[in-house]
């Protein structure tokens, strides 16, 4: 039972340079693993391999020794750095959250979300408050895998501490298997009890 | 008046509310932002550190003038002592105001990055951009990449390199290092700090309190539209006990290297907020008091707080 990509190699054109060349990685389930590499090493790349937004050139990506599913949602999900690219601006969002299933009370009290913010666009949220529904979005789905990219490097410190706390507890009553992408030392070592260092 | 002739920027019982629609035709109007107070002074870095959703963001926009049609803004705003009116805003900002953006969505996406960040200025500027890559850690190549082809770190710098070309006095910037590594992002406070030991300032809204203490002058703390405290940079190096404000401490407590422990409870939302001490409902000192009057604001140890409880 677990995540693997197994030699990985990506480049976003034949002419372009390879980002991830030859790389494997396992992660299983009830992991928690870091990635650690300077800006621009490929580590959101590598997120969105393991979640299956990019195929890899070379080498495959496996979820229990097969391919991610291609239907439905997938039982990988990929938290994104930046939220209000991740969210459809022209729903509002409760429709943003209805899409990874019915909307559950307990969930947004978790979260501190308002009833009020359900009724509102995107745009008229801070960006803070937009990455918690980007969140209980993916925790929702039911996913085993959750791939965290840089996801409260917008957050203040005590939202920071709080949605941490709520994933934990998610990711301990499911078992599920964690990446975070962070440049936060302290973080990492918070949040993960491996660490993935892309620069070797 | 004497005290006003030497900021650079001023913010005094700053509010701003938003006109939404409530039921059917009917409109309300949210205010989000109250009694919000800032003073910067040239040659210093004043760090916003707070909540999310506290307001930080959009005193950057209304500074700018750059709010939405439905935004009110009430209160004063002064710039070198004058007021900043709509058409004054307009002729400051991009020359002697310039502006980081939070979000990376503010880079236009079928512009080359490198004309991006040179603008339409005659003589062209390439030299000077060519400069701020190099120490920024952005290969040259970079020019000829959109938007789109750079990672969140890469983005981040080009948003920080724009705001350098300008020769502007004040720089807005708005979480400016997140995604960038450690020593990039010291590298770019590095550069605002010496833009500040030349006489301009650089307001840095940031939620890497940590690192912003190393390179600011002061530290304002905001929660639910409102500046609970400032404080010199120094105290948040010293811990909790320096700090006046519970939320500043909570805040410091929350920190993955100080225990990582939330303070429980949400900050308010800007329809329901409390009576008196907008704080207050998760205060762990709270008092009658509190719940009946908003705290005025005062001065303790060379720093202002908005308690009544402060020390």
């Amino acid at each position: 039972m677990a995540l693997e990509a197994k030699n990985i190699s990506f480049r976003y054109g034949r002419r372009q340079p390879w980002i991830l060349e030859g790389r494997s990685i396992t992660i299983d389930r009830g992991q928690r693993l870091a990635v650690f590499a300077p800006s621009g090493f490929g580590k959101t790349t590598l997120a969105m391999l393991l979640a299956g937004y990019l195929e890899p050139v070379r080498g495959e990506v496996l979820l229990d020794g097969k391919q991610l599913p291609r239907k439905g949602i997938c039982p990988v999900q990929l938290i994104f750095q930046h939220p209000e690219k991740a969210v459809n601006p022209r729903w509002k969002l409760k429709k943003v959250l209805e899409e990874s299933g019915s909307l559950r009370e307990e969930v947004l009290d978790a979260f501190g979300m308002e009833q009020a913010w359900l009724e509102r666009f995107p745009r008229e949220l801070s960006g803070g408050e937009l990455q918690r529904f980007c969140v209980a979005r993916a925790l929702m789905s039911g996913a085993d895998y959750l791939i965290c990219d840089e996801i409260s490097t917008m957050l203040d410190g005590i939202t920071q501490a709080q949605i941490w706390k709520v994933i934990f507890k998610e990711a301990e009553k499911r078992n599920m298997g964690i990446l975070t992408v962070t440049h936060n030392r302290y973080l990492a070592e918070r949040t993960a009890t491996g660490i993935i260092d892309l620069t070797i | 008046m004497e005290q006003k002739k030497e900021t650079l920027l001023e913010i005094h019982n700053l509010s701003v509310s938003f006109r939404m629609y409530d039921q059917g035709f009917e409109q309300k109007d949210l205010q989000v932002i109250s009694d919000l107070y800032l003073t910067v002074y040239p040659g210093e870095i004043v760090a916003i550190a707070g909540s999310s959703g506290s307001g930080k963001s959009l005193l950057a926009s209304a500074v700018l003038g750059i709010l939405p049609d439905n935004a009110t803004v009430g209160g004063h705003l002064h710039y070198k002592g004058q007021e900043l009116t709509p058409k004054l805003q307009k002729k400051l900002r991009g020359t002697e105001i310039a502006f980081v953006p939070q979000s990376v969505a503010f880079l236009d996406p079928l512009m080359k990055v490198g004309p991006q960040t040179e603008g339409y200025r005659r003589p062209k500027q390439a030299e000077k951009r060519r400069a701020l890559f190099k120490r920024l850690g952005l290969p040259e190549q970079t020019k000829r990449l959109y938007p789109f082809e750079l990672s969140g770190g890469m983005a981040r710098r080009v948003l920080v390199s724009t705001a350098l070309m300008t020769d502007a006095e004040l720089i807005l910037a708005d979480e400016p290092t997140p995604g960038m590594s450690l020593e990039q992002a010291v590298e770019a406070l590095r550069m605002f700090r010496e833009m500040a030991d030349e006489g301009k300032a650089v307001i840095l809204i940031t939620h890497d309190i940590d690192l912003a203490v190393n390179f600011a002058d002061r530290v304002a703390v905001f929660y639910a539209g409102t500046t609970v405290e400032t404080a010199p940079s120094s105290d948040f190096k010293k811990g909790p006990d320096a700090l006046r404000h519970p939320y500043s401490r909570a805040l410091w407590r929350a920190l993955p290297q100080n225990g990582f422990e939330p303070l429980p409870g949400f900050q308010p939302y800007a329809g329901s907020l409390p009576e008196g001490c907008l704080f207050a409902p998760r205060c762990p000192h709270r008092t009658k008091q509190c719940e009946k009057q908003v705290p005025p604001v005062s001065e303790i140890r060379s720093g202002e707080v908005r308690c009544y409880h402060g020390a």
